[in-house]
């Protein structure tokens, strides 16, 4: 039977099919639909859970491994910079069942704040990397994963992007096979990485990769498709069907296993045809390689680091190769520029309160990763820096200490990305005696992900009941001596609380109480609207961004528009009206 | 169409219904027994940024999106979005507007304005475009989510796909109870002049 899977479902159902038992994940666009999946369709098989950050994932996915299940820990490619850390020593201790990480890495930053290449991690741990380029290749590496990890004692690498996680193709579906790995058996040497055992372990990785090399020159992962040999392509994940589509008549060398390179059939690729380009996405990373071997060959001169690649700049790089045609480059015809649509605050969101509140204030908001990133567009512009997950509380602490800045900054970051990264900042800056305020904008869920669970939330991902963290308490034994909590929705009491606590002398905390308005179930009260001859054009309500109001076709008498509100989206938050001077927003009668 | 591979491209705004309209679409298209790849992004489009989904089917698809300028068909959920993305359209290629406005938050700023006269516009660049309010057929139906499944009505008699499978995607993948209305809402698209 064959069915119509993203590479994400793909992964899921690979999972599932080639034994799996065990998947940890932090969600992250673009990956987070795999343990969605896996809990949705096969809790009975795999236990999935989410971690509180990437880190966690991993380690305990690395635990399922020695503990004898085949396992999963899946994050965004940002995620493995958090899991940095037991990923390169993972790579010494290798496995008992297999283990496999998922990076999902997002080409032109779709939702994310880089576009890092995170094939580099397979080659810095020495670990493979296998690269999709289907969603059934997506299912199929699953199972050529858990072999190698068993095969070769390795973790291994599949390295994901967001077209091959997003998109939608046919996949042949298969039957569920287990393996019986045993139990966790105590094995000093493998398993404590102490500097004695360690250096073992390291002469074997080196001797692992050279046998893994091997493997790659011989595995149907990596295939030749002859063609007329002017042109070769060595290329893999989406950028092969860019190429293939591109370049109908050259022969590829498709490569399933991104690292190690499989060098002699490159060579003797190589040495069959006129001339040899690698189309890769992102860095240069095949082509670095192949280079480094006194191979002659060309790839980022006309295929681009920058951004995700397409048909089309796949189609003019050879073209500027002198190898295609220019008649196959369209010129578009021109057409009007119009207008942007930068994401927004939801109608309703509770961060909007807290944002214009800030604004108000007058301080400075060192911001993390979350929706209220999105209060650093215009109009409300009360974001100032955004770097990585937590990272918001070192920043308003760094600021503070360098002592240059006339304004307070204060830190905001919600309640996921607090769990995630933002406990530790905290304490060190209780320890080293701050004196910044911390917003946790805590809407119960990890919202702009799509609404998944948190430890502060009261379910699992399998859907049972759990204790979820207490973030006041929290915080306290943390050392923070003023904890508040307020409703966003109240504009005056959040200012007002806000305005003490930034003038405190101490490290303080504010903690907003609102639920998000998108998940887990979409909340909406009555909804207000404009009275159009009480409105006076003063543009309060536009600065507040909301996506439910828009310019009237009224004027005032200087021309400018009046407000109009969309009652079919208004979720009847209130702060619209809480900022017009003249009463003109009131609820629509019911 | 390039190699005997259908090219649509669905856009709209984060909210409308674009993603399962592309999705209804491929599944028809794979269980005409074609091979079929759709691709978009989810995440940050949500919060009412631009949508767009590109579903390709065919003997056997590559690349799972469109080249520039080789859309077979352009289904447009909303006005400006069809005036955006309409010099995607290839050659014979049929382009279908919604004439829904929706108007962004950056309008209030006052550097940006909703652009005028973008059907004339749309015309002049695509042949003979088909507009609708599919909006106001919805609402005469009883149900103004119905507006997708209208506007795949009116997509359906550009393409070589059966309207008896259509038919059964539709009803299988509409919300439970509303199988009937959107076959209905399906038909009245399919039957827009």
């Amino acid at each position: 039977m064959e069915m119509l899977l993203s590479g994400n479902q793909a992964l899921a159902r690979g999972i599932y099919e080639y034994g799996g038992e065990f998947a940890s994940a932090y969600p992250g666009t673009p990956s987070t639909e795999i343990l969605e999946t896996i809990a949705r369709f096969f809790k009975d098989d795999v236990y999935a859970e989410w971690a509180i950050n990437e880190k966690v994932a991993l380690e305990v996915a690395v635990g399922a491994s020695y503990g004898g299940a085949r396992s999963l820990a899946a994050m965004k490619h940002v995620g493995l910079n958090v899991a940095a850390d037991p990923f390169m020593t993972l790579s010494y201790t290798g496995v008992n069942a297999g283990l496999i990480i998922v990076s999902a890495d997002d080409p032109s930053l779709h939702s994310s704040q880089n576009e890092q290449d995170n094939r580099f991690y397979g080659k810095f741990a020495s670990i493979p990397v296998l690269e999709p380029s289907t969603s059934q290749e997506a299912k199929d590496f699953v199972k050529h994963a858990f072999e190698i990890s068993e095969e070769f004692d390795t973790p291994v690498l599949i390295r994901v992007t967001t077209r091959i996680c997003h998109s939608k193709g046919l996949v042949t579906i298969g039957e569920r096979k287990t393996v019986d790995r045993g139990g966790f058996e105590p094995n000093i040497e493998k398993y404590v990485m102490v500097p004695a055992y360690a250096t073992k372990r390291h002469k074997l990785v080196i001797e692992r990769l050279e046998k893994l090399k091997d493997y790659a020159e011989k595995s149907k992962l990596n295939q030749i498709e002859w063609n007329d040999k002017k042109v070769g392509i060595v290329t893999g994940s989406v950028a092969y069907q860019y190429a293939k589509e591109a370049m109908p008549d050259a022969s590829i060398l498709k490569l399933g296993i991104g690292f190690p390179l499989p060098m002699k059939k490159i060579k003797s690729f190589a040495s069959e045809v006129d001339q040899l380009f690698v189309v890769e996405e992102l860095e240069g990373f095949y082509e670095e390689m192949i280079a480094a071997e006194g191979i002659e060959v060309e790839g980022k001169k006309y295929f681009s680091n920058f951004l995700e690649l397409n048909i089309d700049c796949v189609r003019e790089g050879f073209v500027n190769a002198g190898v295609l045609d220019s008649s196959v480059l369209k010129t578009l015809p021109k057409t009007e520029s119009v207008l942007p649509r930068p994401p927004v605050l939801c109608s309703g969101c509770p961060h909007r309160g807290l944002m214009v509140s800030l604004k108000k204030l007058g301080v400075y908001t060192t911001g993390d990763i979350g929706c209220y990133t999105l209060g650093g567009l215009p109009p409300l512009s009360q974001i100032h820096t955004c770097l990585c997950m937590g990272a918001s509380i070192g920043h308003a602490f760094g600021i503070e200490k360098a002592g240059k800045t006339a304004k307070k900054a204060v830190a905001l970051l919600g309640d996921s990305t607090f769990l995630h990264s933002g406990i530790t900042g905290l304490a060190s800056a209780v320890f080293n005696k701050s004196r910044i305020t911390v917003v946790i904008a805590d809407n119960k869920i990890t919202a702009m992900t799509g609404g998944q669970d948190n430890p502060a939330t009261l379910k699992t991902l399998m859907g049972e009941k759990t204790k979820p963290v207490d973030l006041v308490k929290l915080c306290e034994s943390l050392g923070v001596e003023h904890v508040r909590t307020i409703d966003p929705y109240d504009l005056d009491a959040t200012y007002s609380v806000l305005k003490e606590e930034v003038e405190r002398e101490d490290v303080s905390v504010v903690i907003t109480t609102r639920p998000c308005m998108l998940f887990p179930s979409k909340i909406r009260d009555i909804p207000y609207r404009v009275v159009t001859e009480t409105c006076i054009a003063c543009g309060a309500c536009f600065r507040v961004g909301c996506p439910s109001i828009s310019a009237a076709p009224e004027t005032n008498e200087k021309g400018k528009h009046k407000s109009l509100i969309d009652t079919n989206t208004c979720t009847g938050c209130t702060i619209c009206a809480q900022v017009c001077p003249t009463g003109a927003i009131v609820k629509v009668e019911s | 169409m390039n190699n005997g591979t259908t090219n649509v491209l669905i856009v709209g705004v984060g909210g409308q219904g674009v993603l399962l309209a592309s999705e209804i679409l491929t599944e028809v298209a794979k269980n005409m027994g074609l091979d079929a790849k759709k691709s978009e992004v989810h995440g940050m489009s949500q919060r009412g940024g631009i949508v767009t989904s590109h579903v390709r089917f065919g003997k056997k698809v590559s690349s799972p999106l469109i080249p520039a300028g080789e859309a077979d068909a352009i289904l447009a959920f909303e006005l400006a979005e069809g005036l955006r993305w309409v010099g995607q359209l290839g050659k014979d290629g049929v382009m279908i507007v919604n004439t829904q406005e929706i108007i962004p938050v950056i309008t209030t700023t006052g550097k940006f304005s909703y652009p005028e006269n973008i059907q004339e516009k749309i015309s002049q660049l695509a042949g003979s475009p088909i507009f609708i309010d599919a909006f106001e057929i919805a609402t005469k139906l009883g149900n103004f989510r119905l507006v997708n499944t209208i506007l795949l009505g009116v997509l359906s008699k550009s393409l070589a796909l059966d309207e008896k499978k259509w038919l059964e995607v539709i009803e299988r993948m509409a919300p439970k109870g509303t199988g009937e209305l959107n076959r209905k809402a399906f038909l009245e698209g399919r039957k827009y002049e």
